[in-house]
């Protein structure tokens, strides 16, 4: 009995100490990930770098026309997903009944959050790009990354107004307001800090992604900064890829620091969407 | 006087705010079903694009050819190269992964005290928000070199190397899914299972990890379609030899790095390019299929325990 008892605990340390240390194993490899990215990437960093078009062949100069073609894109993402996913999102919420339609709507929803994003782009190359004739450029991109972003935004909105108590709809109804008033008066405002967050977190991962613009808007070198929605355009990602790959001699630092711009963008935002959530929460309390 | 108005008002206001409660409804109900359209579009496009694939090769010819030289004089489109090759990558990736993230997901869910679990979630978040390209950079720069001097190779580009970096790609999903699905099992359980006496690691592996089983396999299933749909980090690491592999030290193509790599090369609307959209559509089956599976078992696990 008393052997029983000590293995058992042994066992029990045991087990203790080889989960932690996984858990320790994959957390230091973040930490590593995030601390080569930054030591690396800074040197290669500078006002000129985030300012200046990339000279010389792309071996000198900096990343301006690059870091405006990501931002141009996911502007563009964000115009187009917002509103359907959030539209969405307050249907699956407030009017979706509990039967099969719905229950095939989500279905479809955590599938497409599963597509392969090189998938996307080649529906989007088929059907922007070449069937309703945008060529390479932000509206086909960015029409391809508000697809493979929708998923995201709208499982964040119906989560978001999930939290949000009956008590307040129903007060809102009882005072005669209809469903839509309810819903645009009372319910969205309180989920807004919510929504936003998913929504951003959502969006800054449609600025990492490489594959689904590959096909549909990005140009290996391109001096002039986009003048209209048709411009095909330079994005992060991508001049990471071709700068890691394609282009030999060119100095390490600049691919370092294109990736720092790129991890910190997108990072920084979702810690900034992450912080300001949980201070809007502590000031509402139901 | 003054009453009629406001009688008025109050009948009007109603008639014209429940006319804009229908067309909302009906609105937002067809961004509701937004979802459905693209997957079924995504489906229909590439069938088109692929048929004169269909036509001209076959599927089968497609399925069980065992080379692909897609720009020789007479051009051979086999896929079985490029599905061993993502094979072989998904495979050893996930072998090298889920005991380690199940592993943490055990320590997270059931051992560490809420200040070490909140870090070590939030650290394993960042993980997941990092781009693809860039893990494929940092795996060129750190896993590439490392491979070929541990394993004596004369090149470093291998299944091997994509695999590894791979691994630590899908980690957040399969640590956070399995996470959830321990996080779901009811306290009572564990209340009871420790009040007969046993230990909590043996209320771990005899009462909680059975009860949320079929969540984890879910994980290890999305971290599953993850890798094969991954595309750029295994474009920059695999060295892209569109051969059968032998081993995991050889390079290899994978069905996402075919695209990727030839899409932009091919002649618009020639044969190669109706090719690739066939393996974008097999691709897309695969995953379909997979991500399918591990929703309806996820979707069953949430149905367990709500009572």
């Amino acid at each position: 009995m008393r052997t029983r008892i000590r293995r058992a605990k042994a066992a029990q340390t045991a087990a203790m100490v080889l989960t932690g240390l996984a858990a320790a194993f994959i957390v230091a490899a973040a930490l590593y990930l995030l601390a080569i990215i930054v030591m690396r990437g800074l040197p290669g960093v500078s006002w000129e770098f985030l300012t200046q078009p990339p000279r010389g062949q792309m071996k000198e100069g900096g990343i301006f026309p690059v870091i405006v073609g990501t931002l141009a894109l996911t502007g563009l993402t964000a115009a187009v997903s917002l509103p359907v996913g959030i539209a969405a999102g307050i249907y699956l919420s407030e009017y979706a009944t509990r039967g099969r339609v719905t229950r095939i709507v989500r279905l479809a929803i955590s599938n497409m959050a599963g597509v392969p994003s090189i998938v996307y782009g080649l529906f989007g190359l088929a059907l922007f790009v070449n069937l309703m004739g945008f060529g390479k450029s932000i509206l086909a991109g960015g029409l391809t990354l508000a697809c493979l972003t929708l998923p995201v935004i709208i499982t964040a909105t119906e989560e978001a107004l999930r939290q949000i108590p009956s008590d307040l709809r129903q007060a809102s109804l009882a005072l005669g307001a209809t469903r839509w008033r309810t819903i645009y008066r009372v319910v969205l405002p309180a989920a807004a800090p919510g929504i936003v967050t998913g929504s951003i977190l959502g969006l800054s991962r449609a600025v990492g992604e490489t594959a689904p613009i590959l096909f549909t808007a990005v140009a290996y070198y391109k001096r002039q900064l986009p003048t209209s929605l048709l411009s095909d355009v330079m994005a992060l990602p991508y001049h990471i890829y071709i700068m890691a790959t394609q282009v030999t001699g060119r100095p390490d630092e600049i691919v370092w620091g294109t990736a720092l711009v790129l991890v910190a963008g997108v990072t920084l935002v979702s810690v900034a969407a992450a912080g300001w959530r949980s201070l809007q929460r502590r000031k509402v309390r139901w | 006087m003054a009453r009629s108005s406001t009688t008025r008002r109050r009948i009007g206001r109603p008639v014209s705010s429940r006319a804009a409660d229908g067309a909302v409804r009906k609105l937002i109900t067809a961004n509701g079903l937004v979802a459905i359209l693209i997957l079924a579009a995504i489906f229909l496009f590439l069938a088109f694009n692929s048929q004169r694939a269909l036509q001209e090769v076959g599927i089968l010819t497609m399925l069980t050819g065992r080379e692909w030289y897609p720009t020789i004089g007479v051009p051979r489109f086999g896929f079985l190269p490029l599905m061993a090759g993502s094979m072989v990558v998904t495979l050893t990736a996930l072998v090298m992964s889920v005991p380690v993230s199940i592993a943490a997901a055990v320590f997270v869910s059931e051992f560490a005290t809420r200040r070490v679990k909140e870090i070590s979630k939030s650290i394993i978040e960042f993980m997941a928000a990092v781009p693809s390209v860039v893990y494929g950079f940092v795996g060129l720069a750190v896993v590439v070199p490392w491979v070929k001097e541990v394993f004596q190779l004369s090149s470093g580009l291998s299944a091997l190397s994509a695999a590894v970096v791979l691994a630590f790609m899908i980690a957040p999903t399969i640590v956070s899914i399995a996470e959830d699905a321990l996080h779901a099992v009811p306290n009572e359980l564990r209340q009871g299972s420790l009040a007969l006496g046993n230990t909590r690691w043996q209320t771990t592996y005899k009462v909680v990890l059975p009860s949320a089983s079929s969540g984890v396999l879910a994980g290890v299933m999305l971290g599953m379609g993850r890798a094969i749909g991954e595309t750029m980090a295994v474009l920059m690491l695999t060295g892209n030899a569109a051969i059968l592999p032998s081993s995991v030290f050889d390079s290899v193509r994978t069905i996402t790095g075919t695209i990727a790599a030839e899409m932009g090369n091919v002649v618009q609307g020639g044969l190669h390019q109706s090719v690739l959209f066939n393996l974008g559509l097999v691709l897309f089956t695969i995953t379909f299929i997979i991500n399918l599976v591990a929703d309806l078992v996820l979707e069953k696990q949430r149905k367990r325990w709500r009572r």
